[in-house]
C-alpha cells in the first residue's frame, strides 16, 4: 500500500474561539497507524487543536490536510467517512437505543431517505461487538452506566468505518477500571485494525502507557514531541505544569510513570 | 428497523378512521344518522367536514413542527409557539381590523404578521454565520412578548368592538367556513411536513447534539435554518387560520416519543397522525361538551392531554 505517509498534517495553523488565537503558529504531521497523545495543562490548547484537526474550528491561518488534501475543501460528509470523534461525555437527552445510537455511525455513507441496508447493520454489530456492548444493543442509552456509555460512543464511531479516530478526553470521567478498558480498547484497534488515533488526555500516566507519540502542549504551542520516555520527563513536566514530580518507570512495561509530590508534606517533615 | 412499528401505525390509522367519523357524526346540533344524509342537512355536514380537516391539519402540523423543534433546540419545552410567529399572526390581525380591512384578507394580513416576526426571530438570533440554540429560544421570546405587548395596547386603546372577537379568535378556534382558507393552510403545511420528514435523520443526529452531529458529516447551521424556516412556516399557515391553540405542540411529541421512541423517522409520522386524532377528538368536545356553546379548543387540548401525560410518564417510571 502506498497511502500518503501522513494521515493528517497542520501547516503552520492559528486558530480558536474568537479572534485571539489559542494556537499559535503551529504544526504538526501524524502518520497512519500511530497512536499520538497530546497532552498539557489546562488551558494551553489541547481540546483546541483536536477540534481544529477535525473540522470544527476553522483555522484564522495555515492549512490542515487529510491525506494530502486540504480539509476546508473536503465535504463534510466526506470527512465523515474518513474520520470520527469521541468526546469527553456525551449527553443523549433522547432515550435512543443503543443500536440506533450506533447506527448514527452510517449517517455519513447513507442517503437522506435511503434506510439501512444489512451490510450496514453487519457494521453496527461489528462495532458494538468490538466495544464489547453487543449484549447491551437494545437497552436505552440512559439506563447505561457512564463507561458503558462511552463505549456505545465508541462503537457508533467505529460504525462510520473512520481511517483516523479523534478522542477528547475519553477516560474523564471513568474510574480506573473503565479507564484501562477504554484505552485498552483504542490500543486493540490501533494494534491490530490500524486504526490511526489522536487522542487528548489529562492523565500522563495513561498517556505514557499507551501513546506511541506524545506531543506535550504549552500555551499553543509545542512544548515537546517524541516518544513518552523523552517527553514525560521531571524537568519537563515540572517546566509546564509549575509541580514537582518524580518520574519512575512501570516495571512490567518499561514506560514511564509519574508520581506527584506534595512540596507543603515535604517542608513539614 | 421500522418494522416493530407497523402495528402501532396500524393502530394510528384505525383511530384516526374512527375518529374522522365520529365527529362529522356528531356536533352541537343533535341529528339523526338517517337524517344526516338528506338535503337539507348538507351544510351542516360540508362544515363539520371542513371542521374536522382543519382539525386534522392543525394537529398533525402543531405536533411535527413541536417534535423537530424539541430536536434542534434539545429542549422538552420548545414548542411551536416559542418562535414568535404566533404572536406576529395576532398581530396581524389586529391591525388588519384596526385599518378596517374585509375579514377576507385577516388571514393574509395575519400570515403576513407572522412571516415578518419569523425574519425578525432570524436575524435577532444570528451570530455571524451561526445561529446558537439560546439566543434562538430567547430571541423568539423577546419578539413574543413585544408582539403581545403592542396587541394588548391596541385592543386597550381601540374602540373597535371587532378587537374582542380577536380575542377569541387568537386563543384559537377551529371554526371554519371557507374551504379555499382550509386548502392553502394545507397547501403550506403539508408539503412542509412531508419536507420535514425527509430531514428525519438530520434531526436523530441533532438531537443527540450539535458537534456530534457535526463529526457525522451534518451541516448543523443548515440543517438549524431549514427546521426554523419549514416549522415557522407551518405556525405560521395553521395561526392565521386556527389561532393559537396551545398544548398540542408541546405534549404531542412527549407522548408519542414515549410510545415509539425518540427516532424521528418513526416519530415524525407517528406525531402527525397521533395529532391529527387528538385534535380531532378534542374539537368534538369542545363542541359538544357544553352545547349549544362552545368552549375554547385550548381549554379542552389541555384538560385531555395533560392527564394522559401524565399516566403514560408515570407508567414510563414505574416500567424502568
Amino acid at each position: 500500500m502506498s497511502k500518503p505517509v501522513n494521515i493528517i498534517a497542520a501547516h503552520d495553523i492559528s486558530g480558536g474561539y474568537t479572534d485571539i488565537p489559542v494556537i499559535k503558529d503551529f504544526s504538526l504531521e501524524v502518520k497512519t497507524g500511530e497512536f499520538l497523545g497530546i497532552i498539557g495543562p489546562n488551558g494551553s490548547g489541547k481540546s483546541t487543536l483536536l477540534k481544529l484537526l477535525s473540522r470544527v474550528l476553522t483555522p484564522s491561518r495555515g492549512t490542515i490536510s487529510f491525506l494530502g488534501e486540504d480539509i476546508r475543501r473536503m465535504d463534510q460528509r466526506a470527512f465523515a467517512r474518513k474520520t470520527a470523534f469521541v468526546s469527553q461525555d456525551t449527553n443523549i437527552y433522547f432515550p435512543f437505543s443503543v443500536m440506533e445510537i450506533t447506527l448514527m455511525g452510517r449517517i455519513p455513507h447513507l442517503g437522506r431517505l435511503q434506510g439501512e441496508t444489512k451490510r450496514d447493520i453487519e457494521i453496527a454489530e461489528q462495532s458494538l461487538a468490538l466495544t464489547d456492548v453487543f449484549s447491551l444493543k437494545d437497552k436505552l442509552i440512559d439506563e447505561l452506566s457512564s463507561g458503558e456509555r462511552q463505549r456505545v460512543i465508541i462503537s457508533r464511531a467505529l460504525t462510520q468505518e473512520p481511517l483516523l479516530l479523534f478522542l477528547d478526553e475519553p477516560t474523564a470521567h471513568l474510574d480506573i477500571g473503565h479507564q484501562i478498558q477504554i484505552l485498552d480498547l483504542l490500543y486493540k484497534l490501533n494494534s491490530r485494525n490500524g486504526l490511526t488515533i489522536v487522542v487528548v488526555l489529562h492523565d500522563l500516566n495513561l498517556a505514557a502507557e499507551y501513546c506511541g507519540r506524545i506531543i506535550f502542549l504549552n500555551d499553543g504551542r509545542i512544548f515537546k514531541n517524541g516518544r513518552p520516555e523523552d517527553v514525560l520527563t521531571y524537568q519537563n513536566i515540572e517546566a509546564v505544569y509549575k509541580t514537582v514530580v518524580v518520574v519512575n518507570k512501570n516495571p512490567f512495561t518499561g514506560k514511564p510513570f509519574v508520581v506527584p509530590v506534595s512540596e507543603e508534606r515535604c517542608r513539614q517533615r | 428497523m421500522e418494522k416493530r412499528h407497523l402495528g402501532k401505525f396500524l393502530l394510528l390509522a384505525v383511530l384516526l378512521f374512527i375518529a374522522v367519523v365520529f365527529a362529522i357524526l356528531n356536533g352541537p346540533v343533535r341529528i339523526p344518522f338517517k337524517e344526516l344524509f338528506l338535503e337539507g342537512n348538507r351544510q351542516i355536514l360540508y362544515l363539520r367536514l371542513l371542521r374536522v380537516l382543519l382539525a386534522a391539519i392543525t394537529g398533525s402540523g402543531l405536533a411535527v413542527s413541536g417534535a423537530a423543534l424539541q430536536a434542534i433546540l434539545r429542549n422538552p419545552l420548545a414548542e411551536p409557539y416559542l418562535l414568535g410567529t404566533s404572536s406576529g399572526a395576532g398581530l396581524g390581525a389586529v391591525l388588519a381590523i384596526i385599518t378596517g380591512l374585509s375579514s377576507f384578507f385577516l388571514p393574509a394580513v395575519s400570515f403576513l404578521g407572522a412571516l415578518v416576526s419569523m425574519v425578525f426571530v432570524y436575524y435577532l438570533s444570528k451570530r455571524g454565520n451561526r445561529i446558537p440554540v439560546e439566543s434562538f429560544i430567547l430571541s423568539g421570546v423577546i419578539v413574543s412578548l413585544l408582539c403581545s405587548a403592542v396587541i394588548a395596547f391596541l385592543v386597550s386603546v381601540s374602540p373597535n368592538e371587532a378587537l374582542h372577537g380577536v380575542v377569541w379568535w387568537l386563543w384559537g378556534s377551529l371554526q371554519m367556513y371557507d374551504v379555499k382558507l382550509l386548502l392553502i393552510a394545507a397547501a403550506i403545511v403539508i408539503p412542509s411536513m412531508a419536507i420535514l420528514y425527509v430531514f428525519s435523520q438530520d434531526l436523530n443526529a441533532v438531537s443527540i447534539g450539535e458537534e456530534d452531529a457535526l463529526h457525522l458529516g451534518i451541516k448543523i447551521e443548515k440543517i438549524k435554518k431549514i427546521i426554523f424556516f419549514l416549522t415557522s412556516l407551518i405556525t405560521a399557515g395553521l395561526v392565521c387560520v386556527s389561532g393559537v391553540i396551545g398544548f398540542v405542540g408541546l405534549i404531542l411529541p412527549h407522548i408519542t416519543r414515549l410510545w415509539v421512541g425518540p427516532n424521528h423517522r418513526v416519530l415524525l409520522p407517528a406525531s402527525c397522525l397521533l395529532g391529527a386524532v387528538f385534535m380531532i377528538v378534542c374539537d368534538l368536545l369542545a363542541r359538544t361538551v357544553y352545547a349549544p356553546f362552545e368552549v375554547p379548543i385550548g381549554v379542552i387540548t389541555a384538560c385531555v392531554g395533560a392527564p394522559v401525560f401524565i399516566v403514560l410518564m408515570k407508567n414510563r417510571q414505574r416500567g424502568k
